[in-house]
């Protein structure tokens, strides 16, 4: 294991690298440029393919060809890019081709402001592309989560021939931070998929890759992952939990959310209040079980922070905790970051203040 | 004695196009080229969204299905990461020259080593017969009811003329699928362009000129007439670009 200090955007390059991607496509945006920077040269170094795309549409186009060869394929965007990717990652799911695509999250709507924000849990969770499909998205915490998250990320794209997204916001990007790499993954020809466009171990047989199917089969398909998601729920669910065996108060955060919610988290036990946290690493699937099982003749009262006005992932907490304490928010938007004080003091209030 | 056989590279299937469609035609063309590069095997054909999307089920290949407008950018990631295949993608006007605009300029001013098949129907035939950026002044489709006017819809974009402008293109020519010389010639100029690319010579595109009997409201022995009169005096068949020649 190599230890080294890197800034976000680069140590997730790098940990695709290891994880065996050889292609890229991307269009620059701000706050990810370092992704398409750091890969320009590194892939040509173990023989994979870079290209910078006229746009985002493009990009995930380009992705989704190279992706149909069996190769690992990453693009990375921000908010107003992934918008355009829509269309793209909709093909994908479509045609059950696994990539990765990242997106270092900014504030939004619109062209929005360039600063980190969490503004894209919605879209992320919920409606990535039209047309009803999920994807599997992790958020790290920290940069080494981010490295083993991303190195393993094509591991699930292909088990489950569907797209995987690492959603991070702009702070965990821009970061610098110690992290330890994996080694290379040597994908040999024994990885050359059945279904993909490459005729490198011979077969005879013609394949198709499609996007568009008969309506029987395409009711089939979406059956198919409709199961697939359920199954997700069960096997890959990632999250982490924390100090909850007496709590009274839940904070539910993710990503840089999280890392200032832990601060106050751990500065309210010092004062003696019974507090813990609940962090999702997957939003989707999303850490059902952790919020529906808390003890809810203990736990007084659920507090969702993000760093996002109005939270987006409120709805996803209240179905769990199904009206048994109330839910709470707080964050801070449009680019405006959350800091220790605020949090603390906005989460003290619901606590101290018996609110 | 010359055989007229199925092409090796299309399904023992009847042509999903309507009666007298030139797509039926410009597909076995290619069809054709490629059996006798003995490329089948190695061919990808990357169908696009329009008419030609009905390739994916009659191609006898491997093939892959693109967004509307994005197969030179699916054909991108594939010829990268398969530097020894031969690619094409094989696209209507619509896709090609409206939605797809910035994917086949830039694809061909990187001067990605594909081929690029352009069915030229002059409207939209999927859809039912709207106008396309290469619908003739004055022709009607079902939104220029009354003839396509410039003073709103601007003019018929002339791809091959774009192209040529462009430094990275090897071989960029037009056909007109209207006549027998005009289809042997086709045959040559696809044959060409398929063999520069697998020397690796760089970006080759060939327009062909077609019809659309249902959505231009013709027979088909009209279509090929309306072409002689209107179409070929204003998308004028020629090689636009030819670099190895030039060199
Ligand atoms: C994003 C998107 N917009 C619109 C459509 C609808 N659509 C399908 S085919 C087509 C037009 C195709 O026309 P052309 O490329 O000229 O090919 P033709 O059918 O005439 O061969 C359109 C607009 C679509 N499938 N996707």
């Amino acid at each position: 294991m190599e230890k080294k200090f890197m800034k976000g955007c680069e140590a997730i390059a790098e940990a695709a690298v290891r994880g065996g991607c050889r292609f890229f496509a991307g269009y620059p945006i701000t706050p990810q440029n370092e992704i398409p920077e750091y890969l320009s040269w590194r892939l040509p170094q173990v023989g994979g393919a870079f290209v910078q795309g006229e746009s985002e549409v493009a990009s995930i186009n380009m992705v989704y060809g190279a992706a149909a060869t069996g190769k690992r394929a990453l693009t990375s965007s921000s908010g107003p890019g992934i918008s355009l990717k829509a269309e793209g990652i909709s093909y994908l799911a479509s045609a059950q081709l696994p990539a990765v695509i990242v997106n270092i999250s900014r504030g939004g709507p619109g062209l929005g402001s360039i600063q980190p924000a969490q503004s894209d849990y919605l879209q992320a969770t919920k409606a990535l592309g039209h047309g009803g499909f999920r994807a599997m998205v992790f958020a790290p915490a920290t940069l080494q989560e981010a490295v083993d998250l991303t190195y393993n990320a094509w591991e699930y794209a292909e088990r489950y021939r569907n797209p995987v997204m690492i959603l991070m916001d702009g702070c965990l990007g821009a970061i610098m931070e110690e992290v330890e790499f994996p080694e290379m993954k040597e994908l040999t020809a024994d990885n050359v998929k059945e279904w993909c466009l490459d005729r490198i171990d011979g077969r005879e047989d013609d394949h198709m890759i499609t996007p568009i199917l008969p309506e029987p089969l395409l009711e089939k398909l979406n059956i198919g992952k409709g199961m697939q998601y359920k199954m997700w729920e069960k096997l890959d669910t990632k999250v982490e939990e924390f100090m909850l065996e007496d709590a009274e108060y839940v904070v539910v955060a993710y990503g840089i959310a999280a890392r200032v919610a832990k601060e106050a988290v751990l500065r309210l036990r010092e004062e003696g209040c019974k507090i813990g946290m609940v962090r999702p690493i997957t939003l989707y699937p999303f850490p059902k079980a952790s919020l529906n099982n808390l003890d809810y003749t203990k736990v007084k009262g659920v507090i969702d922070i993000e760093m996002t006005i109005p939270a987006q992932m409120r709805e996803d907490i209240e179905l769990q905790v199904k009206d048994r304490c109330p839910v709470y928010e707080y964050g801070r938007s449009g680019g405006m970051l959350l800091d220790d004080d605020g949090v603390y003091e906005a989460i003290a209030k619901i606590v101290k203040g018996g609110e | 004695m010359a055989e007229y056989k199925r092409p090796q590279s299309l399904k023992p299937m009847a042509t999903p196009y309507c009666p007298g469609c030139l797509h039926a035609l410009a597909t076995r063309l290619v069809a054709d080229v490629i059996d006798e590069l003995q490329q089948s095997q190695n061919a990808i054909n990357v169908v696009s969204v329009g008419c030609s999307a009905l390739n994916l089920y009659t191609w006898k290949g491997d093939v892959i299905g693109a967004a509307h407008g994005r197969a030179p950018a699916v054909a991108t990631g594939i010829k990268r990461c398969l530097p020894d295949r031969l690619v094409f993608t094989y696209q209507g006007d619509g896709d090609l020259a409206a939605i797809g605009l910035a994917e086949i300029m830039s694809a061909a001013n990187r001067g990605e080593n594909f081929t690029v098949i352009f069915a030229n129907n002059q409207t939209y035939g999927m859809t039912g017969g709207q106008m396309a950026p290469t619908t003739l002044i004055g022709q009607k489709s079902t939104t220029t009811p009354f003839g396509r006017d410039p003073m709103t819809t601007g003019y018929p974009l002339k791809m091959c003329e774009l192209m040529a402008v462009l430094e990275a293109p090897v071989f960029v020519a037009r056909y007109a699928l209207n006549s027998p010389k005009g289809v042997m010639d086709a045959k040559k100029g696809i044959r060409k362009a398929f063999e520069l690319q697998m020397a690796g010579k760089g970006f080759t595109f060939i327009e062909l000129l077609t019809n659309c009997p249902t959505n231009w409201g013709m027979g088909p022995i009209d279509t090929l007439e309306y072409m002689n009169t209107n179409t070929i005096p204003y998308f004028k068949p020629g090689i636009y670009k030819d670099k190895e020649s030039e060199a």
